[in-house]
């Protein structure tokens, strides 16, 4: 009896676990599994390890210090000639170049002069003459460090870090670093628009749940309508209006404001607007759900109780609010630091944000590696803010509402 | 105030032909005058959508009168905002900040008029102490049971000592016992405190229980004010006496009138007297009202002191404990209920056939009843339909008129 009835559980988990599968081998197949590969590359160090694989297995027992022995030159003058027959030197030496620029020329000259395989013993004294920095401790240290398979170089490269030669994690030189400035630039304008989604959100909520229905309703159709457009045409629409002839600029011509166009694209503040445009329902919608559950009879209560308006508002109504206000700045602040495309259409060169660095890496110059380390960090951030969005949901759940 | 002569106070509040309407064509609150004095309990009593509410939130500050003024200590208010009239206020469903405690919430009040941290400190003891809820000072309203959040609810409004509080069906959500028991702790704290209260509600039962005086609303108009009593005994005409208390309804035409009283002629041809209430003149339809429990089931005929006579028959009767019930049908005249004592061993038997009878100073010649007028003012009119429901509480019976 008792079976029976498990078994018919069973049999009744398994068929609901059936319902959703669809839906989980589409999340593991279009979710998980590229960003456990973009995980993956992000640490995995392969392309060295494959085109040269004898250096690396001759460097595996060199302790770095000095030149490794003869063993590692007579590997990598066979490595070379395999690898130019194969015509893979390229794919080892831009590896090779992101850590030490300047050894793609030494790797690709090499290969070019080595023309026979130096004699046995002789492997050193023929390399350093082909190019004296086969004599570099430098060169050697960086061809073990990215002998793989895993490496933390892409993500101290993604935060401005590196390794020196002797092992240690320096600061990348000044001319090189540029991450952390697009960092600290992406959380610039993310919490900014953050903050005027807030500033002008606010009272648009407010309104919307105060209106009586019929208007809210109307109200919230003008707000939801950039929902429903496409980004890339609200986009483009900000660039007709913004641009040097466009309809603003023409405007404030006309009237007399200005003498000269001035630029309000291809700039930080072409990026405010459009973003805080786009943005603006996320911040709208949360906020309106939470104030809409705020009962009137609250500011009533107050000032029957003696508090003015203002006292009310702030001691009342706010800390009511608080949670709305939370779940709707975090909501804007995550999608702000993964935006792309609006600030690579609307910005300047200044004005790039960390996903548009991601865009570039993985499109243009295939470094796959650096890429996927920037997409990581990125994903770190906003599942950290993620998970406070996610407490802060809940709290709202406990502390909402009026009982009666 | 200056000009007032001793022992003359002004009464505390005065309505002075006060109108509101919200759209501009239908008012909500036609003509009021109403005065309220200190350290009086008065209930505004009417049926839904009769204007109570609108009343009291005219006089709390949140709405605004369309005509008229009002007076809360000989001062006009009609332009004071409603943080500045010192108006203590319970709302339905109390309306307790859910984001502070008990005792936060209790502190409101106080906190916002800058009353030192000690004295703030006492007073929200005190008043949590009145209530009964002293162990319960940190928990938030919503842990707290429907009754309990009233009392929370009844203790923000008193603390800062108001000049009047106002409650807008404050029990409204309560289960009957639990209503009846806050009843007689409002009306006990009204009487410790000397608080001037006006209560809104539509119950007619808690508005007699706890009131100095009733104003009786009906469309925007007040139909009566007086004491419970004066209401019931002398309802001023058939909306205040089906409203107030139960009622049965006999209507005619007025045949003579003389000495304050009138003689009335049923369809039937059957002649009744009446005290003399509003009814126009002769010739004029009219409705007798008289009270269920006013009414005997008698055997023997017409007599001098009893000249109001009427057969009937029992259609059936309700013991109820501490009375009984009967339902008569009267040729003519529909259903009648008769209260009767329950030690009365002879409950009369259903169908059987008997007469009513009742004094004609018990009896009140009324404007006649219209169906239309009392529209909203629900179960008022029409039959008697009797009906008794066994709740949790125990038994209870409603007669509808
Ligand atoms: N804010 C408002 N806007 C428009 N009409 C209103 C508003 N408030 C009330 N009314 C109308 O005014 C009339 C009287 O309402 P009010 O709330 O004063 O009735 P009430 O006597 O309190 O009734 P209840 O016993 O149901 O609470 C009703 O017809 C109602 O529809
Ligand atoms: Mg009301």
């Amino acid at each position: 009896m008792k079976r029976k009835l498990k078994r018919a559980e069973r049999r009744r988990q398994f068929r609901s676990l059936a319902l959703i599968f669809p839906l989980l081998a589409f999340l593991c197949f279009a979710f998980f599994g590229p960003i456990t590969g973009m995980l993956l590359r992000s640490v995995e160090d392969l392309e060295v390890r494959r085109i040269l694989p004898n250096t690396v297995a001759a460097l595996a027992s060199w302790d770095g210090r000095d030149l490794p022995g003869e063993k590692a030159y007579a590997a990598l003058a066979g490595d070379l000639s395999v690898a130019r027959a194969n015509d893979t030197v390229a794919i080892a030496s831009k590896r090779l170049n992101y850590s030490l620029i300047g050894i793609r020329t030494v790797l690709a000259s090499t290969a070019r002069k080595l023309n026979a395989l130096p004699e046995a013993g002789r492997a050193k004294e023929v390399l350093e003459k082909i190019n004296p920095a086969w004599g570099d401790h430098a060169t050697w240290v960086t061809i073990k460090g990215a002998s793989g398979p895993f490496t933390s170089f892409y993500l101290l490269a993604a935060l401005d870090l590196t390794h020196d030669t002797d092992g240690t994690i320096v600061g990348v030189p000044e001319e090189q670093a540029i991450y952390r400035d697009v960092f600290l630039r992406t959380f610039i304008i993310s919490f900014s628009v953050t903050l005027l989604c807030m500033l002008l959100g606010f009272p648009v909520a407010y309104l919307l749940a105060a209106l009586p229905p019929n208007r809210s309703n109307l109200l919230m159709i003008f707000v939801l309508l950039p929902f429903w457009t496409s980004l890339l045409a609200r986009t483009s629409a900000w660039i007709v209006l913004l641009q040097t002839h466009g309809v603003v600029n023409d405007a404030l011509h006309w009237l007399g404001i200005i003498d000269q166009p001035v630029r309000l694209i291809y700039n930080r503040f072409g990026v405010y607007v459009a973003m805080t445009h786009i943005l603006l329902p996320f911040m709208i919608l949360p906020l309106y759900s939470n104030m809409k559950a705020i009962s009137p009879a609250y500011m009533r209560a107050a000032a029957s109780l003696g508090a003015p308006p203002a006292t009310a508002f702030r001691r009342v109504y706010l800390p009511q609010v608080l949670p709305g206000v939370g779940a709707g700045c975090l909501l804007v602040f995550i999608l702000a630091i993964g935006y792309y495309i609006t600030p690579a259409l609307v910005g300047g060169g200044g004005d790039q944000m960390i996903s548009y660095f991601i865009a570039l890496y993985t499109t243009d110059t295939a470094n796959w590696g650096l890429a996927s380390a920037l997409g990581a960090l990125l994903l770190l951030v906003t599942l950290l803010l993620g998970f406070a969005y996610g407490k802060l949901v809940l709290g709202q759940q406990v502390t909402g509402g009026m009982k009666n | 105030m200056q000009g007032m002569m001793p022992g003359q106070a002004p009464p505390l509040v005065r309505f002075a032909g006060v109108q509101k309407t919200y759209d501009g064509e239908h008012l909500v609150v036609r003509n009021l005058d109403l005065e309220i004095r200190k350290g009086e309990f008065v209930t505004l009593l009417g049926p839904s959508g009769s204007g109570k509410t609108t009343t009291l939130m005219m006089l709390a500050g949140f709405e605004v009168p369309t005509g008229g003024e009002i007076y809360l200590e000989g001062q006009p208010i009609k332009h004071v905002p409603p943080y500045k009239r010192d108006i203590g206020m319970v709302f339905q469903n109390y309306a307790l900040f859910p984001h502070l405690t008990i005792e936060e919430n209790v502190a409101f009040p106080l906190s916002v008029r800058k009353v030192g941290k000690a004295e703030m400190k006492e007073r929200v003891q005190a008043a949590l102490r009145m209530i009964k809820l002293e162990g319960l000072a940190r928990r938030r309203p919503g842990q707290l049971s429907g009754g309990q959040q009233q009392r929370v609810a009844l203790a923000r409004a008193l603390v800062f000592n108001p000049r009047l509080v106002l409650m807008d069906e404050p029990l409204g959500a309560l289960d009957k016992r639990l209503r009846e028991e806050m009843q007689l702790e409002i009306k006990q704290l009204h009487e410790d405190m000397g608080i001037t209260v006006v209560y809104v509600t539509h119950d007619q039962s808690e508005a007699l229980t706890m009131s100095d005086r009733i104003a009786v609303f009906n469309n925007g108009i007040v139909q009566q004010i007086d004491n419970p009593h004066a209401l019931y005994e002398n309802p001023v005409n058939s909306f205040v006496a089906s409203f107030v208390g139960e009622n049965n309804v006999f209507s005619g035409i007025a045949q003579s009138i003389q000495h304050g009283f009138c003689e009335v002629m049923l369809s039937t041809g059957h002649k009744l007297i009446a005290k003399m209430g509003n009814v126009a003149s002769v010739g004029s339809a009219t409705s007798l009202s008289i009270r269920p429990e006013r009414i005997s089931i008698v055997s023997g005929r017409a007599s001098v002191e009893m000249p109001n006579h009427l057969p009937a028959r029992i259609l059936k009767s309700i013991y109820l404990g501490d009375h009984a019930l009967a339902v008569l049908s009267v040729p003519g005249e529909g259903e009648v209920v008769v209260k009767i004592r329950s030690d009365q061993h002879d409950l009369p038997a259903d169908g059987q056939t008997v007469a009513i009878a009742f004094r004609p100073e018990d009896c009140l010649a009324l404007d006649p009843v219209q169906t239309n007028l009392l529209a909203g003012a629900s179960g008022q009119v029409g039959k008697i339909t009797l009906s008794k429901s066994r709740t949790k509480e125990g038994s209870s019976y409603n007669v509808k008129i």
